[in-house]
């Protein structure tokens, strides 16, 4: 398994109110699946990849990442989880500005091991190249296109070899040829051997994955 | 990361907001800039000054008439007349730290070569003074015993009057009037420059003390306006001073009241010119401290300022993978780099007004690389210091909700 979660509650403490944003949440997802997450807004999706992503901890609950106990790391040991485990990628493409596609790919490495400088452009250039970005490696996010944009966000995620992708809404903000596009891509890549996890809301990008897990108020049904 | 891809990464996202870095970093610039300029030219002057005194003599005591008020060094000393020549001789033979004496006897004088003429000061002194001031006769030579007893009408030159009177000709074997009386020119002392007190000490003629009292001032009175001792060793000092002041308080009668005379070394004139160059340091490191201080609140502003700016960032960086330490040591760099650089601009702008300003003014001007050491550590420590809280600030956003941040 390359994710196991048992019985995981989160619960968001507002002035006056609790609100309950996963509840008593146990699932399971081996290597090599695509699983779309689907609910309503509000039902609790993104809390749950925030936790899949180890940029959040459950208030209770085990949380197992490639064989690994989540729940109970320290800071730093989760940055280093999420550096080496996992790529994200963002509804809003969250590129860093007036920084080129290349050097935004290269971002991840250097929290990485350490790596010569001339390894972490080769690395990035072979990325880009593979997901038909030749000609763009010094253009910076806004002379890209949204789906341009979202391609050096995924070479990003693909740079450090993560087994787990996570993927909030990533076609949110891109019309629908790109979003196909994008899609195909993570077949690709799932096809490959990489898990990924995505979110949506849109039945017609959930048909893309092998699986598709439904919340509602904070549960799994 | 290694440290000059952090220093490369700070100086290029200081170089996304040029204007605005530069306008940060004003503050430090014209501190440091300040402060280096001012020490330069302090030091040059300090060396000078030094320069100035150990020019005056070796080992040298000086005594004048009249007593020292509580003020210190009073300006009139050397208008009483209950300084003797005597009193001197006095000195030479009974203190045994004292190897040479001169008397000291000033009047100003008018003298006449051709058709120049030029006011200046005489000094009547004995054979004993080019030993005790360290002073040289480049040309001729200086007067003799004999011409003290007999009081005769011959006088060496400093390089000024010289000068003035003989342009480059030769003076020594002419003969010139000073007030109206024919004296000889029998030597040309050596350039000495100015002194601690910023007087032109070639701008005098030396004569036998005997011909300026006897012959010039027309005076039977051997009242002097200073007598100078070379002593043996400095390290004597107390010693010969007590000794001095014993032999002209008993010479004098003086027992209980106020001395008549005021004795000086050369520590004294160091002190008073190491008072003022102290008052500089502290007048100095004020304006450093406040320009620093206001130079570092610009600072930490700007880099608060950067840390919201870039919130979306920190959170992106975090997700993929950096530590907290990551981003503490990405803004903390960013604000040394900017410190330091404006650091290093204001060593740069220092060293050019200070040189330039030496260069208008004629003013030696020295750089002494520990002050430079000094600014840059004292920049980069302004860097750290302001920017801890920032890229404390920084290091402790949550990944999440930065991402969210629009
Ligand atoms: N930081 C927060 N503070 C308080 N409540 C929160 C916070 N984040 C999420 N919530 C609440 O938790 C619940 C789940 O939110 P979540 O963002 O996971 O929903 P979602 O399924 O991703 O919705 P959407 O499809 O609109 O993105 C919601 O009721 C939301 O209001
Ligand atoms: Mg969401």
């Amino acid at each position: 398994m390359l994710i196991s979660l048992r019985q995981i509650n989160k619960v968001y403490h507002m002035e006056s109110v609790d609100v309950p944003a996963l509840r008593n949440v146990s699932t399971d997802i081996s290597a090599g699946e695509f699983v779309a997450i689907m609910g309503h807004s509000g039902s609790g999706k993104s809390t749950l990849l925030n936790l899949l992503g180890c940029l959040d901890m459950p208030d209770s609950g085990s949380y197992h990442l490639d064989g690994e106990q989540i729940s109970g790391l320290d800071a730093d040991a989760l940055a280093t989880i999420r550096n080496r485990k996992i790529g994200f990628v963002f509804q809003n493409f969250n590129l860093l500005p007036r920084t080129t596609a290349e050097e935004n790919v290269e971002l991840p490495l250097y929290y990485g091991l350490p790596m010569r400088s001339a390894d972490r452009r080769a690395r990035a250039r072979k990325l880009l190249s593979r997901l038909g970005l030749e000609g763009r490696m010094k253009h910076h996010p806004g002379q890209l296109s949204g789906g341009q944009q979202q391609r050096v966000a995924i070479a990003r995620a693909l740079v450090n070899q993560p087994p787990l992708i996570l993927a909030d809404e990533p076609t949110g903000n891109l019309d629908s040829r790109s979003a196909d596009d994008i899609m195909a891509l993570f077949q690709e890549l799932n096809r490959e051997g990489i898990t990924i996890v995505m979110v949506t809301h849109e039945p017609d990008i959930a048909r893309f994955a092998k699986r598709v897990i439904t919340m509602r108020d904070g549960e799994i049904t | 990361m290694n440290g000059l891809m952090i220093i490369k990464i700070a100086l290029r996202a200081l170089a996304r907001n040029k204007g605005r870095s530069l306008l940060t970093a004003l503050g430090i610039i014209i501190g440091i800039a300040a402060v280096i300029a001012v020490v330069a030219v302090g030091q040059g002057a300090s060396t000078n000054m030094k320069a100035q005194i150990s020019s005056m003599g070796n080992n040298l005591l000086m005594i004048f008439p009249g007593s020292q008020n509580a003020g210190g060094f009073r300006g009139g000393s050397g208008t009483q007349q209950t300084l003797k020549v005597e009193d001197g001789e006095a000195i030479l033979q009974e203190c045994r730290f004292v190897t040479a004496m001169t008397p000291v006897i000033r009047t100003g004088v008018q003298c006449i070569f051709r058709e120049n003429d030029w006011a200046t000061q005489i000094q009547g002194v004995n054979t004993q003074y080019p030993k005790i001031r360290n002073w040289e006769i480049v040309s001729g030579d200086f007067f003799t015993e004999a011409d003290i007893k007999s009081a005769t009408r011959v006088c060496v030159l400093g390089k000024t009057v010289a000068a003035q009177l003989f342009q480059s000709e030769d003076p020594v074997g002419e003969t010139i009037r000073i007030r109206n009386m024919p004296f000889r020119v029998i030597g040309v002392m050596a350039a000495k420059g100015t002194s601690a007190f910023g007087q032109d000490q070639d701008d005098t003629i030396i004569a036998p003390w005997t011909t300026v009292r006897r012959v010039l001032d027309k005076s039977k009175f051997n009242n002097v306006n200073q007598l100078l001792c070379s002593l043996t060793s400095m390290d004597n000092l107390t010693l010969a001073r007590n000794d001095v002041s014993a032999i002209l308080r008993q010479r004098h009668r003086i027992d209980g009241e106020d001395d008549d005379f005021t004795i000086m070394d050369m520590t004294e004139v160091t002190q008073m010119i190491t008072q003022v160059s102290s008052l500089m340091t502290i007048l100095l490191t004020v304006i450093a401290s406040i320009s620093l201080l206001v130079g570092g609140i610009g600072i930490m502003n700007i880099m608060l300022v950067a840390v919201t700016e870039r919130t979306r960032e920190i959170g992106l960086r975090l997700a993929l993978g950096a530590r907290r330490r990551d981003i503490m040591r990405q803004f903390l760099v960013e604000s040394v780099v900017l410190s330091g650089v404006g650091g290093i601009i204001g060593i740069g702008l220092g060293v050019s007004a200070a040189y330039i300003l030496g260069a208008v003014n004629h003013w030696p001007v020295v750089i002494s690389p520990g002050s430079v050491l000094i600014a840059l550590t004292f920049s980069a420590g302004v860097g750290i210091f302001f920017g801890f809280y920032p890229a404390w600030r920084a290091a402790r956003l949550n990944p999440i909700e930065s991402l969210r941040r629009e």
